[in-house]
């Protein structure tokens, strides 16, 4: 290859090229297409090919549009706190109480199990749960805990951040695990040599080498709950929306421009997460 | 069809109407086995069970797809080429029959058209009834000839939709819950259920339950609940938007089962329901019923319309298709699971006495009732919630619809519901 320095280049370009062909078509061409349509007319029958930015003058015109946008960082910011610490404690637990290989993997795939049926499951199952006269307000009232049911444990943010949490905690817990099984235990052998206690293993050895774990687990995290649209529906009763509702709803009436507009905002928004994610961490680097 | 009635004109000189009632059963018996009919619309009417006995009694085969409303309009408006039959809801047509993508219907080719219920027709159930506001079936039932893309308001012989199946909807409550009687629309912002009320997030259909809700507080008298003006939808969606904030609503549902779960758990006493989720809901042995109100129901139809592309063999298909739809049987499966036929004196004949004086004359029940699958719906001494066919039918006070400013209400829905 260092003979043709030339050719390199073209045949990198070569092999790169069924991929940059799977991107193009599956990842870029529809983006765009998204992007194009979120210019466009609609009716009540028809859509129109335009070049009009009422979509945009009315997602940017309508207060709902920001209370919507709120809500939505709501639900992402604090999910990303639960999903974390838990995440981070059972990462921990994995990597460095438990010693043996076997038992790592064993438990690691415990935690997978729930994952076996499907997402919508998981999340319905909550319902009967939480429920007026649910398991969990029956048990509390049983117990004298509470006279009367609870009636904010369904059908509330309660209730939404609750299913996030029990749905997301394993894309926390998986890469974090993973960069934590690679942090070389001499480090910490040499902390404690040092005279370094628990808490500052934890804080200035082991929570700077996980940060490119903690990185992805929240970019799973954040763009999952961003998009996400069902379990608003759900598990809130259709009384709260998610800028994927709005997305959800723009659809179910046909209105594809206008949806693919807030599409658009919503990709913007959360690329720009990301990006402000990526100073903080070189991931490339790190991995 | 149009060269053999033709032909048959000039042999006989006979009437148009003697050549489709003599020429068509000829055809039949040749061709009718490759004849394709093409049906979509909303899933209530949508049976495979109609497309196995058409099989069986005309011979032809007839696909159905099942759609939601809105792909339903939007189909029926922009892709005519895409199906033979459309089964529509009036106020659909009310928005597609202007495109000219479907044909009018003689009525002369009907046989049982003259038994099709007044509703449809003149618009009055029997003479002394009132007229509801809303799109009702007559006003978009028929147009000025075989190409208008008009309604006329009298019966012109030439039919936009066939009405097929309509019904009148209600609020569903659970009586064991409540422990009082209930009898108006108002009751569903009572602060007494608060956090045990519901409605549905469907907007076409929900803006209605609103206004008859608004009209029986007292808060405002609709000149035309089904076509609302800005300020009233403004004024309409305030009231509940309120009502929302101050915790009366433990949810939305959006679809026929969520309805069923939130009755049957106890989560909501009271709720826009539909007929057959009250069913539902008593089949699990929970009390619920589908309490009629002083001030009327909110009712809906559908009918089927033919595709402007129809012709020859296949539009005589789609006639004989009609016809066999008004014969009897179709009308008797639909009414044995609650909903109403648009010719019910021909369903008796396919329902026993039993079924017609339960679910038609509201009559108590001899024996268990059961549904055309064979579940059993009904015990024996049960009477249908809100009466006979006349006492339910007699008291429809507004008919779904679509308004003018439908967009401004779709857009208002939605942060309704973000609110």
């Amino acid at each position: 290859m260092t003979q043709f320095p030339k050719n390199s280049s073209a045949s990198a370009l070569f092999m790169v090229s069924p991929l940059l062909v799977v991107l193009l078509l599956f990842l870029v061409l529809p983006i765009a297409m998204i992007v194009v349509v979120s210019f466009w007319q609609a009716t009540e029958f028809s859509i129109i090919p335009a070049f009009v930015l009422e979509n945009y003058e009315f997602l940017f015109g309508s207060p709902v549009t920001y209370k919507v946008f709120i809500n939505t960082f709501k639900y992402a910011l604090i999910t990303w706190g639960f999903t974390l610490v838990i995440g981070f404690t059972v990462a921990y637990f994995l990597a460095f109480h438990v010693r043996s290989l076997t038992w790592q993997i064993a438990l690691f795939l415990m935690c997978t199990i729930p994952f076996w049926t499907s997402n919508i499951i998981r999340m319905i199952s909550w319902i009967p749960f939480l429920g007026r006269n649910g398991i969990a307000n029956s048990a509390l009232m049983s117990w004298g805990v509470i006279d009367e049911p609870l009636e904010w444990l369904l059908f509330s943010d309660f209730a939404v951040i609750l299913a996030f949490v029990h749905l997301y905690t394993l894309f926390m817990v998986v890469p974090i695990f993973n960069t934590m099984m690679r942090i070389d235990k001499s480090l910490i052998e040499a902390a404690r040599d040092a005279g370094a206690n628990g808490a500052q293993i934890l804080w200035n050895v082991i929570i700077p080498l996980t940060k490119p774990g903690i990185m992805i687990g929240t970019i799973f995290v954040v763009t999952l709950v961003m998009g996400d649209f069902i379990t608003v529906r759900f598990m809130s009763g259709s009384q709260s929306a998610n800028v994927g509702r709005l997305i959800s709803n723009d659809i179910a009436l046909l209105q594809y421009p206008s949806a693919a507009a807030t599409a658009v905002v919503l990709l913007i928004t959360v690329l720009i997460m990301i990006g402000v994610l990526l100073r903080f961490v070189d991931i490339r680097k790190e991995l | 069809m149009s060269n053999l009635s033709r032909r048959n004109l000039l042999k006989t000189g006979a009437a148009a109407v003697g050549a489709s009632t003599l020429g068509a059963p000829m055809i039949w018996a040749q061709n009718i086995k490759n004849v394709t009919l093409r049906q979509f619309g909303t899933g209530v009417s949508n049976l495979n069970e109609v497309a196995q006995k058409v099989k069986e009694d005309l011979g032809f085969t007839l696909e159905m797809t099942a759609l939601d409303s809105d792909s339903v309009t939007q189909r029926a408006a922009t892709q005519p080429n895409s199906f033979d039959i459309a089964d529509i809801e009036y106020w659909i047509c009310k928005k597609v029959w202007p495109t000219g993508n479907l044909q009018a219907m003689d009525t002369s080719k009907i046989k049982n058209y003259d038994k099709i219920v007044g509703t449809f027709r003149s618009g009055k159930l029997t003479p002394d009834s009132v007229i509801a506001q809303g799109t009702a079936p007559h006003t978009v039932g028929f147009t000025s000839g075989p190409n208008g893309t008009d309604f006329v308001q009298e019966e012109s012989g030439w039919m936009t939709l066939i009405p097929t199946i309509y019904n009148a909807d209600t609020l569903g409550i659970r009586p064991d819950l409540i422990g009082r009687p209930i009898s108006n629309w108002s009751e569903l912002l009572n602060p007494e259920f608060k956090g045990k009320a519901s409605i549905l997030d469907i907007s076409s259909i929900g803006i209605m339950d609103m206004a008859m809700v608004v009209e029986s507080m007292g808060e405002y008298t609709y000149p035309d609940k089904g076509n609302m003006t800005k300020e009233e939808i403004d004024l309409t969606l305030g009231i509940f938007t309120e009502a929302k904030k101050n915790g009366q609503f433990r949810a939305f549902w959006k679809s026929f089962d969520e309805s069923v779960n939130l009755m049957a758990s106890g989560e909501v006493v009271i709720q826009s329901m539909w007929s057959p989720a009250i069913t539902a809901v008593r089949s699990k042995g929970i009390p619920c019923v589908y309490q009629p109100l002083e001030e009327g129901y909110r009712s809906w139809g559908g009918g089927i319309g033919l595709s402007k592309a129809l012709s020859g063999i296949e539009l005589d298909a789609a006639y004989e298709y009609i016809n066999w739809y008004l014969d009897g049987w179709v009308g008797g499966f639909l009414m044995r699971q609650g909903y109403y036929s648009a010719v019910p004196e021909t369903s008796k004949n396919h329902m026993s006495a039993d079924e017609w004086g339960f679910w038609f004359e509201g009559k108590p029940a001899q024996g268990d009732i059961t549904n055309p699958f064979g579940d059993v719906m009904e015990k024996a001494g049960a009477v249908r919630d809100g009466g006979s066919f006349y006492d339910r039918m007699g008291a429809v006070a507004c008919w779904n619809a679509v308004m003018d400013e439908n967009q401004y209400m779709v857009r208002k829905w939605n942060e309704f519901i973000a609110a």
